[in-house]
């Protein structure tokens, strides 16, 4: 009998949890598919879940009252007999002709079956004269080759006239094999051919040491985003050295103090934004965005910090960061930090940013070409801070040097642009002359 | 110095202007329907969102006001309910326990009650997107007529800041979904005796006060063109195209107004 894991359920972009707060069905009872199962709430909102599949609610999980993040299994369904002799026995109802009063043609219809009808079809048709079947739709050679590597031709698509398997056909298959020997464990599809012992691949070798893990929401959405920025952004990266000599030493000689009077952690990072803040006054377009064919200037400066955590990446975002001092950036800086490694942002606090800030460099990295977060132009990397030899005023001298890279948007924003605004934000810190404590 | 503000406005200009699905000619009924006691409400309700989950209607958005009644959420918690059920009757207040989300609140005359019952499967699947632009809603419509309202972090609704009396909630939300339909929706003080209010902590939050429109303004308030500026957002944020519903209670002036919106 197979069972299905009923998961909480994805609510929304921002929601990371739910609190199961009704079970509808007791273990034990039955559920048909779609019928509702149980309760959940968010913050204000109230959500009956249906029952993905049909069966028996066989081990409650979740009890009410408790919270679990979202993905998280709260129940199992066990598939009844006829519920699984209905998913399995759907495929051949092309065969099976007569006998059955007309099933509902479920399969066919199914979106799994992307090869073109006609092979599955047959196969089931031909019943128990594989052999045949292969030689209306193959070459000799392809057979013999198919016959050395232990291939079923019956799984492999055929894209030759009539759905001929030609010899390209079956080495892509075998390739595809290779690289996917436990695809048959994770899909349980009821496409048609899998009943055929399969992965011969799998096992001859020995190489197939993988595990297939399900991405989560928020891993798929990072995967979405990055790739929407490198299909639409025309990314450039430009790389400043900078002399923080200066702002290491305040840093060092004020972080004891600082963190005793305010209460707040002394980090590099205000000091950058205050920096880029500086240089975008001086060319807003770096805080602009693309819509059509216009351009937007954001008056206000919204600055995304990149945050890692243990389970991935969000960007919290500092309202009005031009509004702010150094201590109030640190404050927030400091507050957005602790509550996305906490779980307890709000949506508004991760949208809306026109810049983003990343620091790539906290494992010693020299710097990194970061991806510009859509619909902002620009992005900057922070790379490791190092005591390097440095030349000034024709002397070698030892400084604390740190590479900043833009990534920015060359659809909007040119090299001399881009590269003044990094000059100046060079300039501001290398000449840093801030109170910290305003 | 330890907060900072978020920018309402910015940040909801994005969250709004992104209704993923591009819909086509997508239209949402308006119900106006005066003042029906809560359970008939609930059970328009009920028959609205079965007839949307069975697609045989289009969206709704059901205008109304209550009688006065203490509901409670599903998440509601039994302290956050003052008085007893008979303190309740002897004020005229009926107490039912609904399936909303939230806990505890008043509904009652003067109060504008709105209920979507909309499918956000079609809209956007994500109801902290949902809910934030119900606030937008209601913030847009209260700037049409000219009062500042905005978000509290953490603290769904939508509030009037009061100088250093600190904010107070002019509007709660609460909803239901079943399959992306939801139900419930928003309750917006226009001037709801508050006096009733003592018998609940409303949705839960004991620090800060509840509040009706008619405290912060003191002209002339215009119900009708209020709730023309809320359909009218309501479409634009949505995504939907507002048409006046069959037996609404209509005026020739809500009927104008409704015109040039839709």
């Amino acid at each position: 009998m197979p069972t299905t894991d009923v998961l909480m359920p994805q609510m929304g972009e921002s929601i990371t949890e739910g609190t199961v707060t009704k079970w509808l069905k007791k273990a034990g009872d039955r559920v048909g598919k779609d019928e509702p199962l149980f309760e959940i709430s968010t913050d204000k909102v109230d959500a009956e879940i249906p029952s993905p599949v049909s069966g028996t609610l066989s081990t409650i999980l979740v009890k009410e009252g408790q919270t679990v993040a979202v993905q998280a299994i709260v129940a199992q369904i066990e598939a009844s007999a006829s519920d699984a002799a209905a998913a399995t026995a759907a495929p051949p109802p092309a065969a099976k002709a007569a006998a059955a009063p007309p099933a509902k043609p479920s399969a066919p219809a199914s979106p799994r079956a992307s090869s073109p009808a006609p092979q599955p079809v047959a196969a089931e048709a031909a019943g128990s004269s594989d052999e045949d079947d292969d030689k209306l739709r193959s070459s000799p050679l392809v057979r013999r080759l198919a016959k050395e590597n232990n291939v079923n031709l019956a799984e492999v698509d055929g894209t030759g006239p009539g759905g001929r398997i030609t010899k390209e056909d079956l080495l892509a298959h075998m390739e595809r094999m290779k690289s996917s020997p436990s695809r048959r464990a994770s899909a349980p599809a009821p496409a048609a051919p899998d009943t055929v012992p399969a992965a011969p691949a799998a096992s001859s070798a020995g190489r197939a040491r993988e595990e297939i893990v399900p991405m989560t929401p928020m891993r798929k959405k990072i995967a979405e985003r990055m790739v929407f920025s490198k299909h639409t952004a025309a990314h450039v990266s430009t790389v400043f050295a900078v002399d923080l000599t200066k702002v290491v030493a305040l840093s060092l000689k004020e972080r004891s103090r600082f963190e005793q009077q305010e209460g707040v952690k002394l980090t590099y990072t205000p000091f950058f934004i205050r920096a880029i803040i500086d240089g975008i006054k001086r060319f807003p377009v770096l805080n602009a965005s693309i819509s059509g064919e216009e351009i937007i200037y954001k008056k206000d400066i919204h600055m995304g910090i990149a945050v890692a955590l243990d389970w991935g990446l969000i960007v919290p975002v500092i309202a009005h960061a031009d509004e702010k001092s150094f201590l109030g950036l640190a404050r927030s800086i400091a507050d957005l930090g602790e509550r996305a490694r906490s779980k307890r942002l709000s949506v508004s606090e991760v949208e809306g940013g026109t810049f983003t800030l990343t620091n790539p460099g906290v494992y010693g990295g020299l710097f990194a070409t970061p991806i510009i977060n859509p619909p902002q132009v620009g992005i900057i990397g922070v790379g490791g801070v190092k005591k390097t030899p440095v030349v000034v005023d024709d002397a070698i001298a030892i400084r604390s040097i740190v590479h900043l890279t833009l990534s920015y948007d060359h659809r909007l924003i040119d090299g001399a642009v881009a590269d003044q605004f990094m000059a100046s934000v060079r300039q501001y810190l290398e000449g840093w002359d801030e109170d910290l404590y305003v | 110095m330890g907060s900072y503000t978020t920018s309402t406005e910015v940040h909801a200009l994005r969250v709004i202007s992104e209704p993923l699905s591009s819909l086509g000619d997508r239209t949402c009924k308006v119900y106006r329907m005066g003042r029906v006691p809560y359970g008939e409400a609930l059970k328009l309700q009920a028959d609205l969102a079965d007839r949307r989950k069975r697609n045989e209607i289009a969206d709704s958005l059901v205008l109304l006001e209550h009688p006065p009644v203490v509901t409670l959420g599903r998440n509601a918690r039994r302290e956050n309910l003052l008085s007893s059920a008979e303190q309740l009757e002897r004020d005229g207040i009926e107490l039912v326990e609904t399936n909303r989300g939230g806990d505890v609140t008043f509904h009652g005359p003067g109060q504008l009650v709105g209920y979507p019952i909309v499918d956000l499967g079609r809209i956007r699947k994500d109801v902290g997107w949902y809910l934030r632009t119900l606030e937008e809603v209601l913030i847009r419509s209260l700037q049409d007529i000219g009062l500042a309202a905005s978000r509290q972090s953490g603290m769904t609704g939508v509030w009037i800041e009061r100088g250093d009396a600190g904010p107070a909630k002019v509007a709660a939300l609460g909803v239901h979904l079943s399959r992306w339909v939801t139900s419930h929706g928003f309750a917006l003080n226009i001037d709801t005796d508050l006096r009733y209010y003592r018998h609940i902590v409303p949705c839960g939050i004991s620090a800060y006060p509840v509040t009706s429109l008619r405290e912060s303004l003191a002209g002339e308030l215009d119900r009708e063109a209020l709730e023309c500026s809320i359909v009218g957002h309501f479409g634009t944020l949505m995504g939907l195209s507002m048409t006046v519903g069959a037996g609404t209670q209509s005026t020739a002036k809500w009927l104008k107004t409704a015109a040039a919106i839709v």
